[in-house]
């Protein structure tokens, strides 16, 4: 029998840091950054949280934490960690028109080496006695869910028992949306990103545009990683642990045609096919791989039909990729 | 017009042409700079002397004759897999999928190599490992083309999910082909009776790798160079009105580009399997799809200039293994330097492409 109480909640456990990653390359890519460097921000967000708690939870050794600033210490340093990948790719591919994909696919290498290095050497660098980075008290802050969710049976396991980082995101996802769909400010970033010249022709400040909103789509991308670090994994980090969770966040921008707000659906929809094995009886080791296949093959078709079906709505934005120069004809 | 213009600070205008020895001088300067910078984060991260560090990489990149040759080895393949991709970007297609193609290639080496090994003679059935992976590779780079040529399907995000589809395929023939059960890996394939492996000279067939590459280097050279079919490729890439208008079947050369892409591709990863690992897992491209992509645009697509590039790719590599024995670092530092060195060095090239005006007092631009 197919345990869905126990599914769902493992699906939407999967599904966050996908979701996450996603509204951020969302925000950047309606802008026409097409930031292939998704996957190095997520792993350098994630570092940088756990850089943060894991200075904070030394410099409390042993006694108990300051519940909010186990929170916020983490959270913010993953912030800035994000931030800065985002200047960064804004100021080479924006400021010195480089080209998206390089710089993108330079930064993976650099956030992946990232993490994997102070992975890897955080102990060894700081002298510390313990084998591995196991924040398990920070974790349990992050993952603290409401305290009455429990005796509310199903409905309190599918919708409530969560860390907050989760209902987060899912805020995160509905006021991009809204904001892409139905403000001024969003208006002038789907212009910039269908087409900057008339934009710029517009009195729109193209620039500007474009830096926000790669600076915000990274600091949201980065918050996946902490999720997964704080949350999924429970405080322990291990090197590619994190896996391609990145592109499974730029395939579900696809998959979602661009919209955050269908992606709270297909983040969980992603995330359920990536563990659907477990819930399959008779599913081998070997069978379980060919699951993980499904959402690339599914983002694959996506992208099939749409360029075949031609309907603008669903069209990539237009200048995706491209460069603006004023001054270029 | 009653409000004065102002004049913005920074004028940004496009160069006509920089003489190459200049625009080399760029950046090779950019790359001195990076490391500067890579100096300064080794001693901030890990108060190690960063001179020590450097050293410690030129130890480990050509420190011995044997590490000379993998260095060597690595940079045949790194470059194979460059050279593969070269044509597509060339012509405007962003072929992201060369990881997965490699892997293709692998793959297919790998079902000819456990199936038909021992069965039959070894010369046949490395030709046959040969053309399985060719063929792999090109049919994994033609499935992206051909609906590019045909209904204008994005090219970057179709390659890259490509990838993935063939990397859950190989993970799931690890399995299938677990040795020892239980394992997770494959283990080297036909161990006992080398079958299908390509023979050795001394204690390996690196050579027989980096011979190949190098052939494969001159060949592509001229025929991005010298060819009518190079030429289709840069005015496809130039612009696809011009080529259209000119008579060049546009769809057409997409696709005959990409097979030729994916097939260098595959056949890398039949080097791989049949030539230097003789065995397969999810990791075998590592990566290398991407920074292929990174030494072919660094070497702006100059075949020849992709030798230095990839070497430079290579030589960190390697040279940061020898930092996580010698330091007690971790391999991933060289990634760090990897990517503040290409930074830099994509960095430069906005110096290159643009002057920059900076407002005179005046008013007055240089003309």
């Amino acid at each position: 029998m197919f345990d869905l109480v126990a599914f769902i909640p493992r699906a939407i456990i999967q599904g966050m840091p996908l979701l996450f990653g996603c509204t951020g390359e969302t925000i950047s890519e309606k802008a026409g950054s097409l930031n292939l460097g998704i996957p190095g921000v997520m792993y350098v967000g994630a570092m940088c949280g756990v850089i943060g708690a894991f200075f904070y939870e030394r410099s409390c050794a042993g006694e108990p934490l300051n519940a909010f600033l186990a929170i916020m210490i983490p959270f913010m340093s993953c912030l800035i960690g994000s931030l800065l990948m985002g200047l960064l790719f804004s100021v080479l591919t924006v400021t010195l028109r480089a080209n998206q994909n390089v710089v993108g696919l330079a930064m993976t290498t650099f956030g992946v080496g990232f993490g994997n290095f102070f992975g890897g050497s955080l102990m060894k660098l700081t002298g510390s006695s313990v084998p591995s980075i196991a924040l398990s008290k920070t974790s349990i802050i992050f993952s603290k869910s409401l305290p009455f969710a429990k005796d509310l049976g199903w409905f309190g396991k599918i919708f409530l028992s969560y860390g907050f980082m989760t209902y987060l995101a899912i805020i995160i996802a509905i006021i991009t949306a809204y904001v892409l769909k139905r403000t001024r400010v969003g208006l002038h970033l789907r212009a910039v990103g269908e087409n900057p010249a008339t934009a710029d022709a517009a009195g729109i400040d193209v620039n500007k545009y474009k830096y926000f909103a790669i600076c915000i789509g990274c600091m949201i991308a980065g918050l996946g990683g902490l999720f997964y670090v704080m949350d999924y994994a429970s405080g322990v980090w291990s090197n590619d642990a994190f896996g391609d969770r990145g592109w499974l966040a730029i395939a579900l921008v696809i998959f979602t045609l661009w919209k955050p707000n269908i992606a709270i659906f297909g983040s969980i929809l992603f995330g359920g096919l990536y563990i659907m094995h477990l819930f399959i009886p008779g599913a081998g080791m070997a069978v379980k791989e060919l699951y993980k296949m499904l959402p690339y093959v599914v983002t694959i078709l996506v992208l099939i039909i749409t360029s075949m079906r031609r309907k603008r709505e669903h069209q990539p934005p237009e200048s995706l990729g491209l460069p603006y120069f004023r001054e270029d004809r | 017009m009653s409000k004065p213009v102002k004049e913005p600070f920074l004028h940004i205008t496009k160069r006509k042409e920089m003489p190459a020895k200049k625009a080399w001088a760029i950046r090779i300067g950019a790359i001195v700079a990076a490391l500067i910078v890579c100096a300064i984060v080794t001693t901030l991260t890990t108060g190690l002397d960063p001179i020590s560090v450097y050293a410690a990489m030129i130890d480990g990149a050509i420190g011995t004759s044997r590490k000379v040759l993998i260095l060597l080895k690595e940079l045949a393949i790194l470059l194979c897999i460059s050279l593969a991709l070269t044509p597509a970007f060339k012509m405007k297609f962003w072929n992201l999928g060369g990881e997965g193609q490699v892997l293709m290639g692998a793959w297919a080496t790998s079902v000819v190599m456990i199936y038909l090994g021992g069965v039959l003679p070894n010369a046949i059935l490395i030709l046959i490992m040969f053309i399985a992976a060719v063929g792999a590779g090109a049919i994994w780079a033609m499935i992206p083309a051909f609906f590019k040529a045909k209904w204008g399907t994005n090219e970057t995000l179709f390659t890259l999910m490509m990838n993935y589809v063939a990397i859950q395929l190989v993970a799931y023939f690890m399995i299938v082909w677990e040795n020892p059960k239980g394992s997770g890996h494959v283990g080297v394939i036909n161990q006992a009776g080398r079958e299908g492996w390509l023979p050795y000279i001394g204690t390996n067939s690196y050579i027989f790798v980096i011979i190949f590459v190098a052939i494969i280097t001159i060949g592509m050279h001229i025929y991005l160079q010298y060819s009518k079919h190079g030429y289709e490729i840069s005015v496809v890439g130039e612009s696809q009105r011009t080529a259209n208008y000119v008579g060049i079947k546009v769809d057409r050369v997409i696709i005959r580009t990409l097979l030729l892409s994916g097939a260098l591709c595959g056949f890398t990863g039949w080097m791989m399997v049949s030539g230097t690992d003789h065995t397969i897992t999810t990791t075998l491209a590592g990566g290398r799809g991407f920074l292929g992509i990174m030494v072919s645009w660094l070497a702006q697509f100059n075949s020849i200039a992709m030798i230095f590039a990839a070497l430079l790719l290579v030589f960190l590599e390697q040279g940061a293994g020898e930092i996580s024995t010698s330091c007690g670092l971790n391999q991933s530092f060289g990634d760090i330097l990897t990517g503040i060195i290409l930074f830099f060095i994509i960095g430069c090239e906005f110096f290159i492409n643009y002057i920059v005006h900076v407002r005179k007092k005046s008013g007055k631009e240089e003309a």
